[in-house]
Formats: C-alpha cells, structure tokens, sequence
C-alpha cells in the first residue's frame, strides 16, 4: 500500500522585485516521481537548496504543487475540501522545536491539534496522555516548554503531531538544532514510531541518521537523482560526493581502504561490521 | 538574567481560591474594584480590607507577597498621598508651617486615598497570584464570548494571548542573546542621555523583529501542519467549570457588599 505518491511533481518560487512585481521565476522541485510504502522508513538526503524541504511540504498540502499531483491515500492534495483529513493523516514536524510549539503548557500543546478538530474533551485528554508516554515526556506534562531541553522540545513537537493518530510523520530536520544527546533522543523516538507501524519520512543531512532508515533517495537541484537502500546509496562515495555530500565515516574509511587496494566489500555501513571486517584482514583470516 | 520575568505571578495551589473558576475570580476582581470605590468612611474601607486579608489567609499566599505587590506602586501612593494632603482644604487647620497649611479634612482624604489604592491593588493581586494566565486567557475568552455576536473577534484575541504568553520568554531570552552579540561588537549600549539611549536600542530592535517574524511565519505554518482553521468547531481540553463554591463565594462577596452600603446609609 502507497501512503505518498507524487506524480511529475513541479513547483515554482516566485521572485519578486521591491515593488511586488514578479520578475522570474525559480524552479525549486522539477518532475519529482516518489512512492512512499506504508510503513517505510524513508530518509531524505540533499544539500542546501536542494529543495528536500520544498518536497516534504507538498506532503500535506502546505505547498501546492505548480504542475504535477500529489496524493495521500489517494486522495489528491489540492483537494480544498479534504486537506484536514490529509493534514490528520501526514502530520509534519519542524527544524525549530520553539517556533512550533504554540501553548505555554506542554499538555495544553500536544492537545493543540485535537481542540483544532474538535475532539470531545474526554478524548483529548486520553489521546494526549497516551501520545506523552509513547515519546517519554508525560512526566513534564505540566512544564512550560521554555524550561525544557532541544530534545525534549522537540519530542513534545512529536507528540502533538502523534495525538492526532496519523499514519505518516514528516519530519523537516528535526535534529539540525539539537545537541548530540537530543539529537539520540528523537532519533531514538523516531525509530521506535517506525517499529509501531507509522510511514517515516525524515529530511536530514546527518548521513549517520540516514543510515538508520530502510531507503534513502538523494535530491539534487530539485530532482530525486538516487532512490535505493543505505548500503546502495552509500557505496557509490563519488556520486553523493559531487552533489555536495559527506558520507558516513564509516563509509569512507571503507572507500579510502578499498582505493589503497585492500579487499573489502564496498557497502559497509555500521561501526561494528567495519570493526569486525578490519580485524578479520588484520588477523589474516 | 531577563530569563526569571513573569507577567503576573502565579503560585500553583490547590486553595479554595486557586478552585474557583478564574470567570468568577474576574467578576469577583471587578466586584471588589466597585466594592472600594462605593465604600464612602472609614469603617466601610475596612470591612473590604478586612474581607480581602480573609481572601489572602484563605488562598495561603504568604502575606508578605502584599507587600511585594504593593512595591510597584509606592511612587503613586506617595503621589496620591501628597497631592490630598497639600490640595485639599478644610476649616480645621492641622498643621501650618510658613506656606504649609494641611488641614484635618486634607489628612484624613489622603489617608484615605492610600487604603483604598492599597487595597485595590492587594485585592487585584490575589486574581494574578491564584490564576494561571492560561486559566486567565481561557476566563477572558469565556466571558467575552457573547461579543461574538457582533463579530467581535474573541478567540482570535485569546488565541494571541496564548500565544503571547508562550514567546514572551522566548523574545526574552532572544533580546539577552541579541544584547550580548552587539556589545561584542562594540555597540555602546549603556549610552548616557534619552537620545543616545534610544538610537543604541535601534541595533537591538531589528534583529529582533526580524526573527520575530521569522519565528511567526514558521508557527503559523506548524499550526496550520496541526489542523488550526480558527475557532470555529474548536473544543477544550480543559472545560471551565462552575460549582457550588463559586456561586457560595458570590454570595459572600454581596453579603460584604450590602454590609459596605449599610454602613454608607447609616454614617453617611
């Protein structure tokens, strides 16, 4: 079952001068063909500009497309009539955990969403403390958000989108503002959504955090230019090189051996393998 | 060291007062504002002093917060006190001094005056210090709710509460980032004079209202990724309730009330 299908996919930013006039036109998404399975784990690669962010927004009709269709469930997003039906379903999760945490409250914020839909209070209530305890931060329920860490911030971010019960999360960099034990906190999170049935699709430019999803494609300058699995996308170090990518430090201790003329195979991707691998030539076994 | 600020301080408590429903605590305010203003002696004063340290003992806010409370506004009650004490002439001379004449009726008017801003202000202080501001927002939008008939736009104005509540100390902490930043550089922004002192607000200002709206453009869109289409068909997570107590507590302050109007009738 596809949960996400985009279908020649186009979009164009607007350019304007100072007096409001547009004067050109910028091509950020052109002809983007992506399926995303229920259930996947889909990690977005691309540099800067690469317009990895414009993608994921046409996810839930935030943006709608210039040319080309997106559907979620089937349903077509610029359908005006159903966008909070597609809006429940795809929820999306920002860079900065402060800009979207809307309550002075944590528990008042992941109830946000549900008041929105007008989901009898009663509900609320279970729905919230249900998706608080699924992300770990029930025991701040009553905090104001100000007074918590990036990971825990962001986690509440989660959660409000969670309390809506949605099948598929998006989550734009979630980790770009983070410290590194934040950083391991919503990865781990976001792993454990995955393993509960919940369609991932996580934007990032951590190749590490790519390396924990279950397929990977590449965007560059607006065009979708590998599609594959971590191991795949990763052993061709030159390519993603070229568009402005690093790869996992793994990977290129893999490839710099393996231009020395050492015999490893080229889609080592985990610390431990790489380890074990190494030990094994060392040892000469 | 901007980070502490509050706006209206709160202290979570599971009081009596803390109970009452935050509509009722506003009215109550209100009711007690008129309550002071209708008290024409000494003795009716009293009674709604006396009535509001009863409020106090019963919300178990130490009473030592009356004090802090007041200390905002010492400048105008020693303001208020003067203005009376000099400007307000009798027949009984009190006190004359070469060109300083207070008279009894001067004295006992700004005295006056005082008890009564004093305990305005104790009164008011009480709805801050037993309510949350959210309880408050939700209270506010409640009441004001039958002006939607004529599309007064309530729940926008409490949407934007809320919200203002939630940045404050965001924008807050920003600014303390943003000072630092530019007295790195070299701003001068501890200049001397109200001129000098504005323009070195200026570096301060843009980069704050930039990412102001930066910060407003992105909430808007994560609102919008959580459903938000208005007021319309929205409900509560947490549903103001009245009970008995608040209406036992209305009672109460009528009771106060009468006692106040009797005492106008009878001392005049």
């Amino acid at each position: 079952m596809e949960i996400i299908k985009t279908i020649n996919l186009d979009y164009e930013y607007e350019i304007y001068d100072d007096n409001g006039q547009v004067t050109d036109k910028s091509s950020a998404l052109c002809g983007v063909n992506l399926t995303v399975q229920k259930g996947e784990f889909l990690a977005v690669l691309g540099h800067n500009g690469s317009g990895k962010s414009t993608l994921a927004k046409h996810f839930n009709g935030i943006l709608l497309p210039t040319d080309g269709k997106v559907f979620v469930n089937g349903i077509d997003v610029s359908d005006d009539s159903r966008i909070y039906e597609i809006r429940q379903t795809v929820g999306m999760v920002f860079q900065n955990p402060d800009n979207q945490i809307v309550a002075a409250i944590v528990e008042e914020d992941v109830a946000f969403a549900l008041e929105n839909l007008g989901v009898p209070p009663d509900e609320i209530r279970e729905r919230i403390d249900e998706a608080m305890k699924l992300v770990d931060i029930y025991k701040y329920h009553k905090h104001a958000p100000h007074r918590l860490s990036g990971g825990q911030k962001q986690r509440v971010a989660i959660a409000g989108v969670i309390a809506m019960r949605p099948q598929c999360i998006v989550l734009d960099e979630p980790t770009a503002m983070l410290d590194p034990k934040g950083r391991k906190e919503v990865m781990k999170t976001i792993k454990m959504l995955n393993e509960k049935g919940i369609t991932i699709v996580l934007i990032t430019h951590y190749m590490e955090e790519a390396a924990e999803a279950k397929r990977v494609i590449v965007m560059d300058k607006g065009s979708i230019i590998m599609d594959g699995t971590p191991r795949e996308i990763f052993s061709e170090v030159e390519k993603l090189k070229k568009v402005g990518l690093d790869v996992p430090q793994v990977t290129e201790l893999v490839y710099e051996l393996r231009k020395a003329g050492l015999a490893l195979s080229a889609d080592i991707l985990y610390e431990e393998e790489c380890a074990e691998l190494i030990a094994e030539l060392i040892t000469g076994k | 060291m901007l980070k502490d600020i509050t706006i209206g301080q709160y202290f979570p408590g599971e009081s009596i007062i803390h109970r009452l429903d935050a509509r009722f605590k506003i009215i109550f305010s209100v009711l007690a504002a008129v309550m002071l203003f209708t008290a024409q002696n000494f003795m009716g004063l009293g009674i709604a002093a006396v009535f509001i340290i009863m409020c106090y003992a019963a919300s178990g806010i130490k009473f030592k917060m009356i004090l802090k409370s007041l200390k905002p506004i010492v400048p105008l009650i020693i303001f208020t006190g003067v203005l009376n004490l000099f400007f307000i002439k009798g027949e009984e001379v009190l006190f004359e001094w070469w060109f300083i004449t207070i008279y009894t009726d001067g004295a006992k008017t700004s005295a006056f005056m005082i008890v009564r801003i004093m305990t305005l202000i104790t009164g008011m202080s009480l709805l801050t210090y037993t309510s949350s501001p959210i309880m408050l927002t939700d209270a506010i939008e409640s009441l004001l709710s039958p002006l939607k008939k004529i599309r007064f736009p309530v729940h926008e104005l409490a949407m934007m509460m809320m919200i203002a509540l939630r940045f404050i100390p965001l924008l807050i902490e920003e600014t303390d980032k943003i000072m630092m930043a530019q007295k790195a550089r070299g701003a001068n922004l501890d200049a001397k004079g109200l001129i000098k002192k504005a323009k070195a607000l200026i570096p301060i200002l843009i980069p704050l209202f930039i990412s102001a709206f930066k910060r407003a453009n992105e909430l808007a869109m994560a609102m919008e990724c959580r459903c938000y289409k208005g007021g319309e068909g929205r409900t509560r997570l947490r549903k103001l309730k009245c009970s008995a107590i608040d209406f036992l507590a209305l009672g109460l302050i009528l009771c106060v009330y009468g006692m106040i109007i009797a005492n106008n009738i009878a001392f005049g």
